[in-house]
């Protein structure tokens, strides 16, 4: 808290129709980045943590379920210390697991691409099998940003957010490391694997898309001086998807038409049923401690 | 977690054990006896009688597969802890069984049984695993109970493991009771804070416990008297306490841990015996013990069909890694030629 | 499914390292497509809680062991040469410590 950044207060004024969740009532002017974009960034970690733990118990092969908990693992963990830096900055009733637990698929604010099923296009109630090529490729297009987004944020001003990026920028490194050895793997090992590989970014690949339009909270925290522009890391990104799947020996797809909007709010069916998933018990019994 | 001290025999792997012959030269075994009297180690290039050998991949591989079958009931609440605290704890400490399921299987491997052998031992049905895990987990607070009073079973039994005569064994058992100490804990302090908690919460807490305190009982076995593997595995040194002696030792470690957390165990017959200076408990359900163990439980099949599931599903992640290995390396010999 | 499976990943013996300044140490063993993957893999299953600074993975088939037959040759000739060790020479106790 160090920084001294313009009042996130002025900020929320001028976002009445991106409304923080529930119980934000008594936002305090803190210095630093909005917490509409800190919750942008723990919406992300939180939903792709739960995404990628359903594979817990049911990996490829022993060894890799163990690694993918330790990614599952550090997505929960950054959303912990996200969720608890909105909680402190918002004030009055808030904690991490109201903001985790007790917002609507509407105040979400992660990246569609997150929230989707370990699968192919498929309507959320008709999915029912995992395939680890989605969850790889996924995994590979998000952690590529990530490292460059926690990178830069690790020299923001605003002390509490660069301290949560550079430890999340060593995760991030080892997640993109791990996805791009297994992306690698699939395209050019055998025909099958190549095949799912390449469905796989097909399917996925538009919603990337979404990374570079930039949300209200996005442009907020650049305008504040907190937050990292994210067109400007375009080219970084492009260079390493590019040189990954070029070694994968895939071939990545024209993407035109329909940009995603999770970061806004407007989210795929999927999000709702991740949701309730994770959220049933918390509500269920509203004020309990666990 | 841990594997039931019932000696059940299965057949996993032994067809493809390492040719000793089966009628052990006196010598050899002379040798082999002293060093277990002696309460040496037994390492795995070490002469060793044919039935040891079997004897402990089965044993190994059944505490193995436990660990990976345990992986489901737990991993069924993952998605839907109601904190991301105890969100991250349950994936840590579901993780955890896996490795746990690893660090056996290479134990076992070193007595020349692959761990494909194993699995192929598990996923055809032949090969047992600890019966507690066909039981379903009903409510959040049965994670916080698995925690508490299977895991304590678990330790009860894995500790003296640490000193068995199989040096692969025992190193294993040594690295996983090391991480085996934060999963009661955390179950312990996870049903504190539920008793703690509303009215609903603490009746969760009673309803897991309720069904789940006899199951925990019968892990350690049918009792010593049925027990006839057992008294061999004590010779060897693969089985360090009895069946019964380690119940025994369960129940009056844990009845003052129930004490304190406020719950009821649900046994009537369930009383301090000052004569014998331990608790005395009522019947054990045995009938339904071999039911379970047999695979007629209420989830036998589920965790069965789910683990062959994703083994199958996984089938070509695996070859799709060595396919590029193998690609690498055929390019690397071009380079070089 | 149609490819035919391929055949188990072979088997990797770990060693770590628990700090710098301390010994690589065999902490267990895994299964791995290759030596890449295998030091990944090592990092997730035994280094989850700090155990490590540094990894070595080796192909288990590449280990050469001893024959336990051969322990007495190999080892016990060593045990009548006390002379190596330097408790075996008394010193004047005023020369101090040597």
């Amino acid at each position: 808290m160090s920084a001294i950044q313009p009042s996130v207060a002025q900020d929320r004024s001028k976002q009445a129709s991106a409304p923080v969740g529930g119980s934000a009532p008594n936002a305090v002017g803190s210095v630093g980045a909005p917490i509409e974009y800190i919750l942008h960034l723990a919406d992300n970690a939180v939903v792709l943590g739960q995404r990628n733990a359903e594979w817990c118990g049911h990996g490829p092969i022993l060894e890799e379920d163990i690694a993918m908990g330790n990614v599952s693992l550090d997505y929960i963990g950054q959303a912990r210390l996200l969720y608890q830096l909105a909680a402190t900055r918002m004030g009055g009733d808030a904690t991490e697991d109201k903001l985790a637990y007790f917002r609507d698929e509407t105040q979400f604010r992660n990246y569609t691409l997150l929230e989707l099923p370990h699968n192919g296009p498929l309507v959320g109630y008709a999915v029912s099998d995992r395939d680890y090529a989605t969850t790889v490729v996924r995994n590979f297009l998000y952690g590529a940003l990530m490292v460059l987004v926690w990178d830069a944020l690790e020299k923001s001003p605003d002390a509490d957010l660069a301290a949560i990026a550079a430890k999340s920028l060593k995760e991030a490194r080892y997640h993109l490391h791990h996805a791009a050895d297994w992306l690698v793997r699939f395209g050019d090992g055998t025909d099958e694997s190549h095949q799912r590989a390449q469905a796989a970014v097909d399917h996925l690949f538009p919603y990337t898309e979404e990374f570079w339009t930039p949300s209200v909270a996005e442009d907020a925290a650049v305008a504040a001086g907190a937050g990292v522009d994210v067109c400007s890391l375009r080219a970084a990104w492009d260079a390493i998807v590019n040189e990954t799947l070029s070694e994968a020996t895939l071939v990545r797809p024209q993407v035109r038409g329909y940009v995603p909007e999770g970061k806004h709010g407007r989210h795929s069916e999927h999000l709702g049923y991740l949701l309730g998933e994770m959220q049933g018990l918390a509500r269920a019994h509203p004020g309990a401690t666990w | 977690m841990y594997t039931q001290s019932f000696s059940v025999p299965d057949n996993a792997g032994q067809k493809n054990v390492a040719a000793v012959p089966s009628t052990e030269n006196p010598e050899l075994m002379a040798a082999f006896d002293a060093r277990i009297d002696a309460d040496g180690r037994i390492e795995p290039q070490d002469w060793m009688p044919d039935a040891y050998r079997k004897t402990l991949v089965r044993q190994i591989s059944q505490h193995a597969h436990s660990e990976i079958v345990g992986m489901l009931p737990e991993g069924n609440w993952i998605s839907r802890a109601p904190s991301l605290k105890r969100k991250a704890i349950l994936i840590a400490k579901v993780q955890d069984e896996g490795g746990h399921g690893l660090y056996l299987y290479s134990a076992a491997e070193t007595l020349g049984t692959s761990r494909d052998q194993m699995l192929e031992g598990l996923h055809s049905g032949k090969a047992k695993y600890s019966s507690i895990f066909n039981y379903p987990t009903l409510n959040w607070a049965d994670v916080g109970v698995i925690g508490w009073l299977v895991d304590g079973a678990a330790i009860m039994n894995q500790i003296p493991l640490c000193r068995c005569s199989y040096g692969p064994y025992s190193r294993a058992m040594v690295r996983v009771c090391k991480e085996e100490s934060f999963h009661q804990r955390q179950g312990y302090e996870a049903l504190l804070v539920m008793m703690q908690g509303t009215e609903a919460q603490r009746a969760m807490v009673q309803d897991a416990v309720n069904r789940l305190w006899w199951k925990c009982l019968a892990m350690f076995g049918p009792p010593d008297a049925d027990s006839p593997n057992s008294a061999q595995g004590m010779r060897w040194g693969i089985k360090r306490i009895s069946n019964d002696e380690l119940r025994q030792k369960f129940v009056d470690a844990t009845v003052p841990q129930a004490k304190v957390l406020g719950v009821t165990l649900p046994d009537p017959d369930l009383k301090w015996n000052e004569a014998r200076q331990h608790y005395d408990y009522g019947q054990i359900d045995w009938q339904e013990f071999w039911n379970t163990v047999e695979g007629n439980g209420p989830c036998n099949k589920e965790r069965l069909a789910t683990r062959v599931k994703a083994h199958n599903d996984g089938q070509w992640v695996r070859d799709a890694a060595l396919a590029y290995t193998r690609k690498q390396q055929q390019r690397a010999q071009k380079e070089a030629a | 499914m149609n490819t035919p499976a391929l055949k188990e990943w072979p088997l990797w013996e770990i060693f770590v390292r628990s700090k710098q300044g301390l010994e690589h140490k065999h902490c267990g063993s895994l299964h791995a497509a290759d030596a890449a993957q295998a030091l990944h893999m090592a990092r997730d299953v035994y280094t989850r809680r700090q155990e490590g600074v540094s990894i070595w993975v080796v192909p288990s088939i590449a280990i050469t062991a001893s024959n336990p037959d051969d322990k007495g040759e190999l080892f016990d000739p060593a045990a009548d040469k006390i002379y190596r060790h330097p408790t075996f020479y008394e010193i004047p106790e005023e020369v101090g410590h040597m």
